[in-house]
């Protein structure tokens, strides 16, 4: 008999009592998946819903500077149970690399979020927001074959080279059947239509702009702070349109 | 506990492929056990036991195979046995690999070349190796 890896039976049975799961993601590195992703997780939230924020960027993660998470430890119960911050249930590599570098290759990128997902006991949840890595590689595909009912955030800044490789990304997710809910322009700093008028041409819904913010580090590690940020409102009316 | 969601895992998966095989009741599993995880077999067989009752798989006698780890280094190409290093690491870091294996490349490295680009040849894992 061929071995079988028990893992892969599980994982879909961990998240069963999520309601929606959402992955912000992009293809390219730098435009603001992660502060998008856990500024949404603090919106939907404060709107009542019960949220999990889990980050995949196993190479660079970085949530937890937003929400002053690296200080923290998930408890064990059965499993892994996340931290919670302020009402966000969070999950990040970084809990099991005291933030040290975790250099490894795509078949031990594979097994860590496979392992991941056996492991971690998520509560029953509104929402779950997966902040993406760069790239379509293992964690991407890894992701889509675990979670049959994943979609899609798209995350570019106002750039042709950004859109460039978000397109791609677009054009894969159709191509295989993965639901986009939407493209959002972050960090536009001109009047220029060009995002907007990509996504008509890929027939993806634009789901508005968030300004670029000089200063919005300044707010992070401040949870109390963050939604009282300028940028919050902005990620609010994009926000809006997560079904 | 972490081998009770591995238990969860193998009972979850022992009972489909047990469907799979059209078995009316399952006398036999046959698990590997790799090193680099350090299972607690007393716990998980617990765990396991537990966690089968009211299945298919209840009652079925369960074979630990345990099997040490190899590495290799993609550096330099030497292999080390993995208990070698295992021994000089604190209980945080073991407890980190307990979880995640893959994270023995931030607390390991090559004794030779002090690399940390190597791969576990074996050892790696919990699998089902027969079911009957």
């Amino acid at each position: 008999m061929k071995l079988i890896d028990p893992r892969v039976s599980i994982t879909e049975e961990r998240v069963k009592n999520i309601k929606n799961i959402l992955a912000f993601g992009s293809g390219k590195g730098g435009v603001g998946k992660s502060t998008l992703s856990t500024f949404t997780s603090l919106i939907l939230k404060e709107k009542g819903f019960k949220v999990g924020l889990l980050d995949l960027d196993l190479y660079g993660p970085s949530s937890h500077l937003i929400l002053d998470g690296d200080h923290l430890q998930p408890k064990e119960d059965y499993g892994i149970k996340p931290v919670e911050i302020d009402g966000i249930h969070f999950m990040s590599i970084i809990y099991f690399t005291q933030n040290k570098p975790l250099a490894m290759r795509g078949k031990e990128v594979s097994d860590s979020i496979i392992e991941l997902f056996t492991i971690t006991k998520w509560d029953d949840l509104d929402y779950l927001i997966i902040d993406m890595p760069p790239g379509m590689g293992e964690t991407l595909l890894d992701l889509i074959n675990i979670i049959k009912r994943l979609e899609f955030i798209l995350i570019s800044n106002s750039t042709r080279f950004a859109m460039e490789t978000v397109t791609k990304l677009a054009m894969f997710l159709k191509e295989q059947n993965i639901p986009i809910v939407g493209l959002i322009e972050n960090m536009k700093n001109s009047n220029s239509d060009f995002v907007k008028n990509k996504c008509e041409e890929l027939q993806i819904k634009y789901l508005g702009k968030v300004s670029y913010y000089q200063d919005l580090e300044d707010y992070y590690g401040k949870t109390d702070e963050l939604l009282k940020s300028p940028i919050s409102k902005e990620i609010a009316e994009v926000a809006s349109f997560i079904p | 506990m972490h081998e009770w969601a591995l238990a969860e895992a193998v009972i979850n998966s022992a009972v489909e492929e047990a469907q799979r095989k059209n078995l009316r009741s399952v006398g036999f599993i046959s698990l590997k056990i790799g090193e680099v995880q350090q299972i607690d077999l007393e716990v998980f067989d617990f765990a396991i036991k537990e966690l089968s009752k009211g299945t298919i798989i209840e009652g079925a006698k369960v074979e630990y195979k345990e099997y040490p780890a190899k590495i290799r280094c993609n550096s330099c190409g030497y292999v080390w046995k993995y208990a070698d290093s295992f021994k000089d690491l604190g209980e945080e870091e073991k407890e980190a690999i307990h979880f995640i294996p893959e994270t023995i490349h931030v607390y390991m490295h090559c004794p030779k070349c002090k690399s940390r680009d190597f791969d576990i040849e074996e050892g790696r894992g919990v699998w089902i190796e027969d079911i009957t």
